[in-house]
């Protein structure tokens, strides 16, 4: 299977572990990913939040790129707000009879027109959905079956385009974490919001959603995500979190395709697992990377 | 001569701004106040208005009222309000109209805010991509006071994603040609249009 692969800002930064896990963990399962070439921001949450029509054109440009690249196969994002904002082009194309001139008159600045037409996925979409769990298994060579593992979709993910799963009780990621041989944490906390931006722009209020998240995982070792941003709020904070609460609320937390690939038996070199900033000894020793 | 060019400007901004709230009077124009967008908020209990209280006073038209309230940055963008609201209204869509509208009359409650959405496009628009330091150097400048990256707690985090290595130490380049000027430029021109 073949999938155009646009992996934004934040896995060139602070989330190369992303970056590089989600490749080595497609690999490992027989998918090609072709990067898309010259590929630029998606807007983030910024661009929405200053112009509409520059963030439905920063979007746009990726798509254009991809449709010039003319390859058989969808869009795969591993970022969840890089993944809603290509997404949501085509809809508000549909619902605004004007949009769609306004943001090719701008990329003609660029040399490029968006027709619309290549499906957007998300990185967890694809996983779950076109991979049978039964395929999964013989691909297992480290043995995950102590591990207990609290599956967190975030909301960008699910909502508003509930392209792949239950937006409020998600599950997608439970047939694919027992196919690696792990156990799943039973939780309600899977698709609460971890506060996003608001921890750079309102700290106390995001700290309180991700103290709730954190809590709940307790009993599980680890909780897996979807999104850099989820990751980066779920891991920096935990310090100051377990101070407010009078609590240790602290918990490794790693990137879903990084558990997919210590299942299939890669290194914490290829998975670069010594970037997390909330992976503890005791979960590398019960995973059997170190 | 600059007096006249700044008034010139703002009177073109509040031309804009009424033509942007007449938009988000229209998106929520069929809100019957049920409520189920406060239940649905994970932030409704940080903020001074409800969403739902929120949208009735956008019905009305009560300026003053809506950009006295930090509701609208108080929005995650989680789409739990959108995702359930029972007339199929795009509520997190509406609350980002309001940051814009905020922003764009330069209101100074929502500076921090708004500083920080604006210092991030000028990264994308200089770059074509986010360098994420790059940008947080950027954001602290244009905050105009030394202690702000220590009182808003960045100092920790930032510290360890140094020694992690994956951010480094990058000041922004103010001046000089940047990689998305021409569309940036594009995109105003196009929404300042009738």
């Amino acid at each position: 299977m073949k999938y155009i692969y646009y992996p934004g800002c934040s896995l060139e930064g602070t989330a190369q572990e992303y970056n590089a896990s989600t490749q080595a963990a497609l690999q490992a399962m027989g998918a090609e990913l072709v990067e898309l070439e010259d590929w630029t921001c998606c807007g983030a949450s910024a661009a929405e939040a200053t112009s509409h029509l520059l963030s439905m054109v920063l979007a746009a440009r990726n798509l254009a790129l991809g449709e010039k690249m003319e390859i058989d196969g969808d869009f795969l994002i591993p970022c969840s707000a890089c993944y809603l904002n290509l997404r949501r082009v085509e809809d508000h194309v549909h619902r605004d009879e004007t949009l769609l001139d306004k943001i090719n008159e701008a990329l003609k600045e660029e040399d490029l027109q968006y027709e619309g037409g290549i499906k957007v996925r998300h990185f967890l979409d694809v996983v779950a959905t076109d991979f049978d769990p039964e395929d999964i298994k013989p691909l297992v060579k480290r043995d995950l079956s102590g591990l207990k593992v609290a599956p967190y979709y975030g909301c960008q993910a699910l909502r508003p385009y509930t392209d792949f799963d239950d937006p409020q009780a998600p599950q997608c990621m439970e047939p694919l974490i027992q196919a690696l041989g792990a156990q799943v944490h039973p939780w309600a906390m899977g698709a609460k919001c971890c506060g996003a931006a608001l921890m750079t722009t309102k700290k106390e209020v995001a700290l309180k959603l991700t103290g709730a998240i954190l809590e709940a995982a307790q009993g599980a070792d680890c909780i897996v995500t979807v999104c850099p941003m989820c990751e980066m709020n779920l891991e920096a904070y935990q310090g100051p979190i377990s101070h407010a609460q009078g609590k240790d609320v602290g918990i490794s937390i790693l990137y879903l395709p990084q558990l997919m690939g210590m299942a299939f038996g890669l290194s914490e070199e290829e998975l670069k697992l010594g970037l997390n900033l909330a992976i503890t000894k005791e979960f590398r020793v019960k995973a059997g990377t170190l | 001569m600059m007096e006249q060019t700044s008034e010139t400007l703002s009177h073109s901004d509040e031309s804009h701004g009424l033509d942007l709230m007449a938009d988000i009077q229209e998106k929520v124009q069929a809100c019957m106040q049920c409520g189920t967008c406060t239940g649905s908020c994970p932030n409704s209990f940080a903020m001074d208005l409800t969403p739902r209280q929120l949208w009735r006073l956008v019905q009305l038209g009560e300026k003053d009222e809506i950009f006295n309230s930090k509701t609208f940055y108080l929005c995650s963008a989680c789409y739990y309000c959108t995702l359930r609201c029972p007339r199929g209204l795009p509520l997190t869509e509406t609350m980002s109209a309001l940051k814009r509208l905020a922003a764009a009359q330069g209101i100074s409650r929502y500076k921090q805010s708004s500083n920080f959405y604006g210092t991030f496009m000028d990264t994308v628009r200089r770059y074509g991509r986010v360098r994420e330091m790059e940008f947080i150097n950027r954001y602290f400048l244009s905050m105009k006071n030394p202690f702000f990256p220590i009182s808003a707690g960045f100092m920790s985090i930032g510290l360890k994603l140094m020694k992690k290595r994956k951010i480094a130490l990058e000041m922004p380049k103010l001046f000089g040609e940047g990689r998305f000027d021409r569309l940036f430029r594009k995109v105003e021109d196009l929404e300042a249009r009738p």
